[in-house]
């Protein structure tokens, strides 16, 4: 790549695969649990933190030598906030009904720990370019194990991607409904969406064994 | 040289190779293996692994049976309703044309359970190289007993196919899994299609495919597979005596309902020493007090006839024992070795909760009846617990006894 240095494209690429801040780090569970139930309000969602910690990343980059380390924490926290409150007035502006459907999660992206977790470990440490990138390649591997989660329960638990039927219609009975199919329920909850990160985890740790810790 | 000592030999040339495992697993299945116990002073019992589940699958077969005859009994009452004179000895019970209805619905059943179960038992041994664990032998024959007997066989394999990976492959495989592997497939079962697996058509078979016919518009009388607890849970009176519920002619999953062959099948373990005693009574126990306790509720007045909960209520308390999976969770589910409680004290508490839980979920949980898989599920989560504070107390019983014989 000739835009990033080498060390610049680690940053991006490390999190998306074998640091990856859910299933490496294991933060940010609650979200990936609560609004996985269909793809699309994965993908904003995915967007929504790409915007707050790309940005947020900066923000405390640069001011990272006059905070003092007392309250560092508060000024993280106004900084995130800021940031949420933006993402939220704007999905309520152009995307009312999606706003709905993530309801408090918008908002909760102020506690999603990969955010504190990234400025803590690295935005107090790195210039503003570096953690920029950071910001990037985390939220972007959070986003990747979202949607892939996304993915899997809104295709087996209402048969639909995005809101299209690909499997059919599953009241009038088309598609592979008319051969018996039926939706599983089940991914609609919040186990199933513990136990596909948990299947995630476990693909990745076996093809990769370096991964696993004792 | 016979069979016996050609497979013998063939398995001595394979040792390393991938298929070993799968290889040694049919081998044992078919001959007592010729390997002796390498290191360590040792005795060996001749309760292994195998007599063990071979003497689980005893009593599971006159059930089966039994569950046969009673799935097309259940539905000739459905379609022809109920004649008087048809008592547990009559011929109108014990005829071949209700057992070929059963088994042409159980047997696939069966197989699917089987095929699904053993091949992802032989997939995981052959990938980790060890040896083909017997433990799915019972569970496999567990699972088509306890679900509704119109159950699409592809969901039986899908859920299958999870209980197995999600519920015991994961922790290790036989011996290592938290949770009963049967009622984790029913489990899935129920939260990921529950249509198929509640509601007052799938008890009976053919009633829900008779529904989708009247819907289509063709001339016919609807069937009603509701079961007593279902009737109960909406207040309905119910047309079956005690003794029908107790010999089993009642509408349900598939082998639960004979309490009396339960029974029998719950001595039987008892005797030979592979279930717990104090499980069953303990549940039993517990069962009966919670029971005791709505009748106490109603007798005082605390609820009127108008609350939603007062038929499930008011029922006889040692009715609730020949109801519903309460009886067939307690004698084969309660009492796996693997999930309960190990400690004796703990299988007291682990069996009471479990009775007394079941019967509280059945009587509150207004879209499903029945409380004794999600009991049981719930008490082998807390069965580690429960073991641990009973050894905890028992070394601090000794600590003090030996500090005051040391003062």
């Amino acid at each position: 790549m000739g835009l990033l240095s080498k060390k610049d494209a680690k940053l991006i690429t490390d999190p998306l695969a074998d640091n990856n801040p859910i299933t490496i780090q294991v933060l940010g569970i609650c979200s990936a649990l609560a609004i996985t139930a269909d793809l699309k309000a994965s993908i904003v969602m995915s967007i929504a933190v790409l915007f707050v910690l790309g940005l947020g990343n900066v923000v405390i980059s640069l001011m990272r030598n006059i905070i003092p380390s007392k309250i560092r924490i508060i000024v993280q926290l106004i900084v995130v906030a800021t940031l949420v409150i933006i993402v939220d007035l704007v999905l309520k502006a152009f995307a009312y009904e999606l706003s709905k459907t993530l309801s408090v999660f918008v908002g909760l992206i102020i506690t999603n720990c990969i955010i504190m977790g990234r400025f803590e470990a690295f935005a107090l440490a790195n210039g503003p370019w570096k953690s920029f990138l950071d910001g990037i390649g985390n939220s972007l591997g959070y986003g990747v194990i979202l949607i892939i989660v996304g993915f899997f329960r809104e295709l087996l638990g209402s048969g639909t991607l995005l809101g299209i039927k690909v499997l059919g219609d599953s009241i009038e009975k088309t598609g592979v409904y008319a051969y018996g199919y039926e939706n599983n329920g089940f991914m609609l909850l919040a186990p199933m969406a513990l136990i596909t990160l948990g299947i995630i985890i476990w693909v990745q740790r076996a093809r990769n064994t370096s991964l696993i810790e004792d | 040289m016979g069979l016996k000592e050609k497979l013998h030999n063939i398995k001595g040339k394979g040792k390393d190779k991938k298929w070993l495992s799968a290889f040694s697993a049919f081998h044992t299945f078919v001959y007592t293996p010729n390997e002796t116990t390498h290191s360590g002073s040792h005795i060996r019992g001749a309760d292994d692994l195998k007599r063990l589940m071979t003497n689980v699958l005893i009593p599971l077969i006159p059930i089966l049976i039994f569950a046969m005859f009673n799935v097309g009994f259940q539905q000739n009452i459905a379609i022809n309703g109920y004649q008087e004179g048809m008592t547990f000895f009559s011929g109108e019970f014990w005829n071949f044309d209700n057992f070929l209805i059963g088994a042409i619905k159980l047997v696939p059943l069966l197989a699917v359970s089987y095929i699904v179960g053993l091949g992802i038992e032989v997939l995981f041994a052959t990938i980790n190289n060890h040896e083909v664990e017997e433990g799915y032998f019972v569970s496999g024959m567990l699972v088509p007993l306890i679900i509704p007997i119109d159950t699409p066989l592809w969901m039986l394999a899908v859920a299958v196919a999870f209980g197995v990976v999600i519920g015991k492959e994961v922790f290790g495989g036989t011996g290592m899994n938290i949770l009963n592997p049967a009622l984790t497939i029913r489990a899935f079962l129920f939260f990921a299609y529950p249509t198929w697996m509640s509601g007052d058509k799938v008890w009976v078979t053919g009633a829900v495919e008779r529904t989708k016919e009247i819907t289509a518009g063709a001339n016919l009388d609807a069937i009603s597979g509701e079961t007593i607890l279902g009737s109960l849970a909406q207040g309905k009176e119910f047309a079956y005596s005690t003794w029908d519920m107790f010999f089993g002619f009642i509408p349900g999953s598939i082998g639960e309902t004979s309490t009396f062959l339960i029974l029998l099948g719950g001595l039987y373990l008892i005797f030979t020493k592979v279930g717990s005693w104090r499980i069953m009574l303990s549940a039993v126990i517990g069962a009966l007090v919670m029971g005791l306790i709505f009748n106490g509720v109603v007798d005082a007045g605390l609820i009127t006839e108008s609350n939603k909960f007062y038929t499930l209520m008011n029922t006889v308390y040692w009715h609730h024992l020949l109801l519903g999976g309460l009886a067939f969770a307690i004698v084969f589910m309660a009492t796996d070795p693997v999930t309960a409680s190990q400690t004796n004290k703990g299988k007291w508490i682990y069996g009471f909760l479990i009775g007394f839980i079941s019967i509280m979920i059945r009587v509150f949980n207004p879209a499903y009846p029945e409380g004794a898989m999600l009991a049981i599920l719930l008490m082998n989560v807390f069965a580690p617990t429960i073991d641990h504070y009973i050894v905890r107390a028992n070394v601090n019983k000794r600590q003090k006894r030996l500090k005051t014989k040391t003062l």
